[in-house]
C-alpha cells in the first residue's frame, strides 16, 4: 500500500471549561488513500466535526489538540507553525461546510470570492484566475458560470451556493477534501446532486475526502470506508459493504438497524436505548457500555482498544480474541 | 475518563454550606461577581456613596447650606494638604466660605435622590406603558411604540431639556427647590421610559398566547393579574439591568441639567450644581471647589456603570 | 426599493407632524405668548390689541395650520429676548454647531473605528484593555466634565488652546467657517474632542462587538479553511461587514451629536445652536425652544431617511429585496 493522503494517529483534542477540561476526541486513529472517499458517521457530538476542524487546523481556542499526530502525504501538520499552516489549507485541504447559506461572505461577489481564494494559492493573473474561477463554476455544474461569476451569493439557491462551495474548496486542486455534513443543510431533492458531485470530483481528481455526516445512508452511497464514532472514538472502522451488512460493534449495529431502506421490508427501524453521554460525564471502560445490549464487567471496568477483524477494525471486547488475560 | 473533569473550586467550597446559601453561592450571577474583582469594588463604591449621601449630616463639619454656620473668614481655603490649607476642612472651602466636603456630601444626597426617583419613576411609567400595549395591541400598541420609537431617536437630555423649559414656563421662572427637584425627576421619569416598556411588552406578547392565559380565564379568573404574575418575574433581569444602566444615566442627566443652569439651584445644590458654581473659579486657580465635586461625580457614576455591565453580563450569558 | 424609500418618507413625514403639534402646544400653551412679549404696565386693551395681532384669538386649529405653514417657510416668529426672528438668530449660528457636529463625528468615527478593530484582534493585549477602559470612563464621566477637565489642562495650565469661542471665522456667503484660520482651527479641536469622546465611546463598542460577531461567522471560518491570509480575514471581509451597521449606527448619531452640542456649546462658550437653546430655556424663549425642536427633528428626520436609503445601497441583499419584501 502507498503512503496514505492523510494519517491521523491516537488524536486527542480537549476543550477548556469552566467545568474543567473536556475531552471531544480521544485517541482517534486513520488513514484516508488517495482517490477514497472514508465516511466518518456518529451521533452529534462524537467528535466527529472536532475531528476534521482538527485535520485542517482550525480548532480554536478554549480547544487544543492535546496529543497524538496528524500526517497529510508525509508531512506533519498538527504542530505547523500558525502561517504554514495557513498554506496547507484551501491549497491542499479543502472544506466544505454544513451550511451554504451562511458559508459565503454575504457581501462579496461569488467571483470575487473564488478568484480571491485562487490568487491566494496559486500564482496566477487577476484574468487567468477569473477564467479558472468560470471553468470551476462551470465544472461543480452551475449553469452560465460566466454570468453567474459576477452575482451575489443571496441570488442563488442552496443547493447552487452549496456548488460554489465545493468550487471554492476545490479551486486550488487539493489533495484531501474534508466535507463536514454537506448535505444537511439542503432539500433532499438537492443532497443527491451534491453527493454525487463530490463524489465525481474526488474520482476526476483523485482526491481523497473525508465525508462527516451523521447520516449513514449517504456513507453507504458514496464511501469506500466508514469510521463510527461514539464519545470521542472510533468504534469501528472498515470498508463500507463489511460495516453495512455485517456490523461488529454493538453501537455500529444499532446504527446500520437505523437505515431505512428503499426495498421497504417490513423490518421496524431499530432504536439504539438511551443517548450519548456528555462529554463531561463519560462512563467508566466502554463509553457505550451503559446503553450497549451486551454490556458485561469487562465493559465496566477496561476501556477497549481498537482489534484487527479482517479488513475491519473494532473496539470492543466482544471480539476479543485473544484471551483476557493477555490482552490486558 | 473520570478524571477528564476537574471540577471548580467554587463547588468544593459550597458543598459544605448548607440549602439556599448553597445554591447561592454556586449560581452563576455569584461565580461571575467573586471572579470580577473590579465588581467587587465598584460595589463596594456604590454602597459606599449611598451611605455617605443617607449619613451626609452627620458626617460633615457643617450644614453647607444653612448661611448661619458660614464664615466668609473662611472663604476659599485650599485643600488641607495643601500649604494654606486649614482644619478642618479636608477638600477646602469655596467663595463663600463652605466646606467643599460637607457640599460634595449634601450634594450626593440631592444627585442620588433625583437619580433613584427620576428611575423609580422611568421604570414605573415603562412598565404600565409596556404592560398596556402588549396587552390591548392594536392601535393603543401602535401608538405607545411609535412614540416610543420617536423618543428613542432623540438624546435623553433635549427632551429633558424641553420639559424643564416647559415646566418653567407654566409654573413660572422662579421655582422653589422642592418643586425644581420634582421637575428634574418628572423630566427624567419621561425621558428614560422607553426601554422599559419595550422589554416589558416583548415579555407580555410571549405569554399571552400561552395556554395557561386562556386556562386562567375559563375558570374565571382574570388574565391581567394571570399574566402579570409570569411577566414580571420573566422581566426582572433585564428591567433591573435597565435600572442599573438608567440610574447612571439619570444622575448624569440631573448632573448635565444643573450644570446647564436649568437644575438644581445654588441654594440646594446637586453635585451638578456645585461644578457649575465651581467652574468658575478654575481661571482663579481655585481647582478643589470643581475637582473634587467632579472626582465624586465620575467615581459614582463609574461604580453603576460597572455594576450595570456586569449585571447584563452575567444575565445574558449568550453576550459572554 | 421605490415603495420602500417613499414609506420611510410619509413615516418621516408623520413624525414632523408630530414635532409641529409638540412645538405648536408648547408655544401656544406653555405659559401666555403675551405676557411673555409685553412689559408689567401694558394694559389690557394693548394686551388684546398684540393678542389679537398674533391672531391668538382664532380657533386652535386655525392657529396650528398658520404656525405649520409658517414653519415649512422656516419661519417661527420673533425671539422674546433678542426681539429678533428666530429663523435668523438660528441661521447665523447653525454653521458654528454644523461644524462643530461634524468634526466631531470624523474624530469619533476615525478613532472609534481603530480602536474597535485593534480591541477585537488582539482581545487580550494590554492596549486593548486600555482601549475597553478608555471606553469606560468616556461613558461615565459626563461631557460637560470632560469639558472643563480639557480646559484646566490645555487652557488654564498649558495655555495651549482658547478655552472659548470660534477663533476668528471666514465669511463665505451667509455661512461662517473657523476651518480657515489658524486660531479657528485651534478653538475647534477641545470642543470636538470633547463632544466626539462619547460617540468614539460607542462607535468603538460597537465596532469591537460587531467585529467578534462576525469573526464568529461560518463565512469567516469558510474564509479560514480556504487559506486566506489573516489580513485578507480582518481587513477584507470581517472589517466589510462590521462597517455596514456600524456606518449606520454612526449616521443616526449625527442628529445625537447636534443635540449633544447644547453641553459641548455650553461649556466652550461656542456660539452655535445648542448656546441658544440653552440661553432659551433659562429665560424661557418658547419660540426659539420650539424652532430648535423643529430644526433638530428636520435633521433628524433626514438623516434617518438618508440612512435608511444609503443602507440598501451598501448591502447588496438588500438592493434587491427590499422592494419585493415590503
Amino acid at each position: 500500500m502507498t503512503e496514505p493522503v492523510l494519517s491521523v494517529r491516537n488524536l486527542q483534542v480537549e476543550f477548556a471549561s469552566r467545568r474543567g477540561t473536556l475531552r471531544a476526541v480521544n485517541g482517534v486513529s486513520f488513514d484516508i488513500a488517495k482517490g477514497e472517499v472514508l465516511g466518518v458517521v456518529g451521533e452529534s457530538g462524537a467528535g466527529k466535526s472536532v475531528t476534521g476542524l482538527s485535520v485542517i487546523g482550525l480548532i480554536d481556542a478554549p480547544g487544543r489538540i492535546a496529543g497524538g499526530e496528524i500526517h497529510l502525504a508525509g508531512l506533519r501538520i498538527d504542530n505547523l507553525p500558525p502561517e504554514e499552516m495557513r498554506r496547507v489549507r484551501g491549497k491542499r485541504i479543502g472544506m466544505i461546510f454544513q451550511d451554504p447559506l451562511t458559508s459565503l461572505n454575504p457581501l462579496y461577489k461569488v467571483g470575487d470570492q473564488i478568484v480571491e481564494t485562487i490568487r491566494t494559492h496559486l500564482n496566477l493573473s487577476e484574468r487567468a484566475a477569473r477564467r479558472r474561477a468560470i471553468d470551476l463554476l462551470a465544472e461543480v455544474g452551475i449553469p452560465a458560470p460566466e454570468k453567474r461569476i459576477d452575482g451575489y451569493p443571496h441570488e442563488f439557491s442552496g443547493g447552487m451556493r452549496q456548488r460554489v462551495v465545493i468550487a471554492l474548496a476545490i479551486c486550488a486542486e487539493p489533495e484531501l477534501i474534508i466535507a463536514d455534513e454537506p448535505t444537511t443543510a439542503l432539500d433532499v431533492s438537492v443532497q443527491a446532486q451534491i453527493i454525487s458531485l463530490i463524489k465525481r470530483l474526488g474520482r476526476d481528481h483523485g482526491t481523497a475526502v473525508m465525508l462527516v455526516t451523521h447520516d449513514m445512508g449517504v456513507i453507504a452511497e458514496t464511501s469506500d470506508r466508514v469510521a463510527v464514532m461514539y464519545a470521542g472514538r472510533v468504534a469501528e472502522i472498515g470498508p463500507v459493504q463489511d460495516v453495512v451488512r455485517n456490523p461488529l460493534h454493538p453501537y455500529a449495529k444499532g446504527l446500520m438497524g437505523a437505515i431505512p431502506t428503499l426495498a421497504g421490508d417490513d423490518k421496524r427501524l431499530v432504536q439504539i436505548p438511551g443517548s450519548m453521554p456528555r462529554l463531561s460525564a463519560i462512563p467508566r471502560g466502554c463509553s457505550f457500555n451503559p446503553r450497549c445490549a451486551f454490556a458485561f464487567d469487562r465493559c465496566r471496568v477496561e476501556r477497549p482498544e481498537p482489534m484487527e477483524h479482517g479488513a475491519q477494525s473494532v473496539a470492543c471486547h466482544l471480539h476479543d480474541t485473544a484471551p483476557a488475560e493477555t490482552a490486558a | 475518563m473520570s478524571e477528564a473533569v476537574v471540577p471548580h473550586t467554587t463547588e468544593k467550597r459550597a458543598a459544605a454550606a448548607p440549602g439556599w446559601f448553597r445554591r447561592a453561592l454556586d449560581s452563576d450571577l455569584f461565580y461571575s461577581f467573586r471572579r470580577s474583582k473590579i465588581t467587587m469594588i465598584a460595589a463596594g463604591v456604590t454602597l459606599l456613596f449611598f451611605l455617605l449621601a443617607i449619613f451626609a449630616s452627620v458626617l460633615s463639619v457643617q450644614n453647607p447650606f444653612d448661611p448661619a454656620q458660614l464664615q466668609l473668614m473662611n472663604s476659599r481655603i485650599s485643600p488641607i494638604w495643601t500649604a494654606d490649607g486649614q482644619s478642618p476642612f479636608l477638600l477646602g472651602t469655596d467663595e463663600q466660605g463652605r466646606d467643599v466636603l460637607s457640599a460634595i456630601l449634601y450634594g450626593l444626597r440631592i444627585s442620588l435622590l433625583v437619580g433613584v426617583l427620576g428611575v423609580v419613576l422611568s421604570g414605573a411609567i415603562g412598565i404600565l406603558l409596556g404592560l398596556t400595549a402588549g396587552y390591548f395591541g392594536g392601535a393603543v400598541d401602535g401608538l405607545i411604540m411609535r412614540i416610543a420609537d420617536v423618543q428613542l431617536s432623540f438624546p435623553a437630555i433635549l427632551i429633558a431639556l424641553l420639559i424643564n423649559g416647559i415646566a418653567k414656563s407654566v409654573f413660572g421662572n422662579k421655582l422653589d427647590e422642592m418643586s425644581m427637584l420634582a421637575v428634574l425627576v418628572f423630566a427624567i421619569g419621561l425621558s428614560f421610559w422607553v426601554q422599559y416598556a419595550r422589554t416589558v411588552r416583548g415579555s407580555v406578547l410571549v405569554e399571552k398566547n400561552k395556554d395557561y392565559v386562556a386556562a386562567a380565564q375559563l375558570i374565571g379568573l382574570p388574565a391581567p393579574v394571570i399574566m402579570l404574575r409570569h411577566v414580571l418575574p420573566n422581566t426582572t433581569g433585564p428591567i433591573l439591568v435597565i435600572a442599573t444602566i438608567n440610574l447612571a444615566l439619570a444622575i448624569i442627566t440631573e448632573a448635565t441639567l444643573s450644570f446647564l443652569g436649568s437644575g438644581m439651584p445654588d441654594t440646594m445644590p446637586s453635585l451638578g450644581t456645585l461644578i457649575r458654581i465651581g467652574n468658575g473659579y478654575l481661571f482663579a486657580g481655585e481647582w478643589w471647589i470643581v475637582a473634587f465635586p467632579g472626582i465624586a461625580l465620575a467615581a459614582l457614576i463609574l461604580s453603576i456603570n460597572l455594576l450595570g455591565d456586569w449585571l447584563r453580563d452575567a444575565l445574558n450569558p449568550k453576550l459572554r | 426599493m421605490l415603495a420602500f424609500t417613499l414609506r420611510r418618507a410619509i413615516q418621516a413625514i408623520g413624525v414632523m407632524i408630530a414635532v409641529g403639534i409638540i412645538a405648536f402646544s408648547m408655544f401656544r400653551f406653555a405659559g401666555d405668548p403675551v405676557n411673555q412679549m409685553v412689559g408689567m404696565d401694558t394694559s389690557g386693551a394693548e394686551r388684546a390689541a398684540i393678542r389679537k395681532s398674533l391672531g391668538l384669538d382664532d380657533p386652535v386649529i386655525v392657529q396650528f395650520g398658520r404656525y405649520v405653514g409658517d414653519a415649512a417657510r422656516f419661519k417661527f416668529g420673533v425671539s422674546y429676548q433678542f426681539r429678533l426672528p428666530v429663523t435668523n438668530l438660528l441661521m447665523e449660528r447653525m454653521p458654528a454647531t454644523l461644524e462643530l457636529a461634524i468634526c466631531a463625528t470624523i474624530f469619533a468615527m476615525i478613532s472609534g473605528i481603530l480602536m474597535g478593530v485593534y480591541s477585537a484582534l488582539h482581545r487580550d493585549s494590554w492596549l486593548a484593555h486600555i482601549f475597553q477602559a478608555v471606553s469606560l470612563i468616556g461613558i461615565s464621566l459626563p461631557t460637560f466634565l470632560i469639558g472643563i477637565l480639557m480646559i484646566y489642562l490645555f487652557s488654564v495650565t498649558l495655555g495651549w488652546l482658547p478655552s472659548f469661542g470660534r477663533g476668528d471665522v471666514v465669511h463665505i456667503g451667509w455661512w461662517t467657517t473657523g476651518l480657515l484660520t489658524l486660531s479657528g482651527l485651534k478653538a475647534l479641536i477641545m470642543p470636538s474632542i470633547t463632544l466626539g469622546l462619547f460617540q468614539m465611546t460607542l462607535i468603538m463598542r460597537l465596532v469591537r462587538a460587531e467585529m467578534l460577531e462576525v469573526l464568529r461567522t461560518d463565512y469567516i471560518r469558510f474564509a479560514r479553511a480556504r487559506g486566506l491570509t489573516t489580513r485578507a480575514i480582518h481587513f477584507g471581509h470581517a472589517l466589510r461587514n462590521t462597517l455596514v451597521p456600524v456606518i449606520t449606527v454612526a449616521g443616526l448619531q449625527f442628529g445625537s451629536v447636534i443635540a449633544f452640542a447644547i453641553i459641548t456649546e455650553t461649556v466652550f462658550q461656542w456660539p452655535g445652536m445648542g448656546l441658544l437653546f440653552v440661553q432659551a430655556v433659562q429665560n424661557v424663549d418658547i419660540p426659539i425652544m420650539a424652532a430648535y425642536l423643529m430644526m433638530v427633528s428636520l435633521i433628524f428626520v433626514t438623516i434617518n431617511l438618508v440612512v435608511d436609503i444609503l443602507y440598501t445601497i451598501v448591502d447588496p441583499r438588500l438592493r434587491s429585496t427590499v422592494g419585493r419584501a415590503h
